[in-house]
């Protein structure tokens, strides 16, 4: 299981609006850097980073091998009602990594 | 509240921003850091490191070869680690000699666990310290006062001051003499050991002490040391004793 830091409030008033951020493990090997053994180190990145509230995406973003490794991510959201927060990372190598919170509106 | 009580309320709070203006001209290297990175730093959802500590944490919890978890022995870390890599390296009873926080997580392992030592800046040994180190967050360094470490301070301190490498420098050349000036782009810090192991943004990874040390050693141009040589050991117990008393950061972020 990957390694994953999500941080987002666990109640909030209806119309506020939420920061939420993310934070993963992940090498973001670029495809660009020469090994030791002087052959390219294949591309290794995460390509999305999508989240969903109550399965609406409220957010999403493409990523490119310029972003460095562990990809910190914080985005805002208006709290419209209680629910899962639900995020999911995918990228080279079949990488798929999948978290979620819950959050009450009042 | 008297007019007198007031005067002497202000006297007290003068004095002690007197003390911490005049006092101690040393500066970690957090504050070297621009606003930016010490709140990376200080946010615990937005510091990388933060990963690694709770992989640590997980590894805390979990069951060796042989049966036992660091857990079953050491119980809840935030109590039991507290202040712990604050005091390190220290002198081991059941090693016979000095060791650093890494070697101590590695000598629990071979002697308690029956398991492998983990390697030197491997992932698992890394994440085990970051969660050791955070439980010191805050506190003061406090090196030992333990005659057996005398020595290695000793050569640590001769190490700190002797020129070597290509350039001819000493660390003190940078550390002592230019602290606070530039370098290329990077501000030369004091050189304090507040934030082991740190997430150096240059890694893009988390390091050791060792790690760091290493890298200002290929800075001199010299001979890097290889990992288990004794002269890391001797700089670090040096380090921590000239840091004595400053607040511990770790795991903090470096650029
Ligand atoms: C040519 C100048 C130079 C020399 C010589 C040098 N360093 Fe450094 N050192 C630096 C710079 C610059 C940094 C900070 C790099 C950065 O900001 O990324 C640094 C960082 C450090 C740090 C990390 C401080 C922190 O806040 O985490 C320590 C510890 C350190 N050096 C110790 C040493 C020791 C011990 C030696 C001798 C073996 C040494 N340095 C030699 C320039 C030097
Ligand atoms: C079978 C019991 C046992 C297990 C399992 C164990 N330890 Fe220990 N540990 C000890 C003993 C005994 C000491 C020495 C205590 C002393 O000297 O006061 C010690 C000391 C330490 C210290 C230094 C404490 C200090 O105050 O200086 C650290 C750090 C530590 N262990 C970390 C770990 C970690 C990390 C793990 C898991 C990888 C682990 N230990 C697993 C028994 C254990």
């Amino acid at each position: 299981m990957a390694n994953v830091l999500v941080n987002a409030p666990k109640t909030a008033k209806k119309g506020e609006i939420v920061e939420i951020k993310a934070l993963i493990m992940h090498v973001m090997e670029t495809g660009y850097r020469p090994g030791t053994n002087g052959r390219i180190i294949p591309r290794n990145i995460i390509g999305d980073f999508t989240a969903t509230w109550n399965g609406r995406e409220i957010f999403r973003m493409k990523m490119s091998p310029a972003i460095a490794a562990n990809p910190f991510v914080s985005f805002a959201a208006i709290a419209s009602e209680s629910g899962t927060i639900a995020f999911r990372w995918s990228g080279d190598e079949g990488f798929v990594a999948e978290h979620q919170v819950s959050i009450t509106v009042t | 509240m008297t007019g007198l009580r007031l005067a002497a309320v202000l006297l007290a709070v003068f004095a002690a921003s007197f003390a911490l203006a005049q006092g101690d001209p040393r500066r970690s290297g957090y504050r070297e850091m621009g606003p930016a990175l010490q709140k990376m730093q200080d946010d615990d959802a937005a510091n990388p490191a933060m990963l690694f500590v709770q992989a640590g944490a997980a590894a805390w919890a979990e069951k060796a070869a042989a049966g036992k978890s660091c857990a079953d022995c050491h119980g809840d870390a935030t109590a039991s680690m507290k202040g712990v890599a604050a005091r390190y390296p220290a002198f081991s009873a059941e090693a016979g000699k000095p060791i650093d926080l890494e070697g101590r997580i590695n000598l629990c392992r071979t002697t308690h666990q029956q398991a492998e030592a983990l390697a030197p800046e491997s992932d698992g040994l890394l994440a085990l310290s970051a969660y050791v180190a955070l439980q010191s967050r805050g506190q003061p360094i406090a090196p030992p006062d333990d005659a057996r470490l005398s020595n290695l301070r000793a050569e640590g301190a001769e190490l700190y001051k002797r020129r070597q490498g290509q350039l001819n420098l000493s660390c003190a050349n940078c550390h002592d003499d230019h602290a606070g000036r530039k370098l290329a782009g990077a501000t030369i810090p004091q050189g304090h050991p507040t934030g082991y192991p740190i997430y150096r943004l240059e890694w893009q990874a988390l390091g050791s002490l060792k790690r760091r040390l290493r890298n200002c050693v290929i800075g001199m141009r010299a001979e890097p040391w290889s990992y288990d040589a004794a002269d890391y050991l001797a700089l670090e117990s040096f380090l921590m004793q000239r840091a004595k008393g400053m607040a511990m950061d770790a795991p903090g972020v470096r650029p």
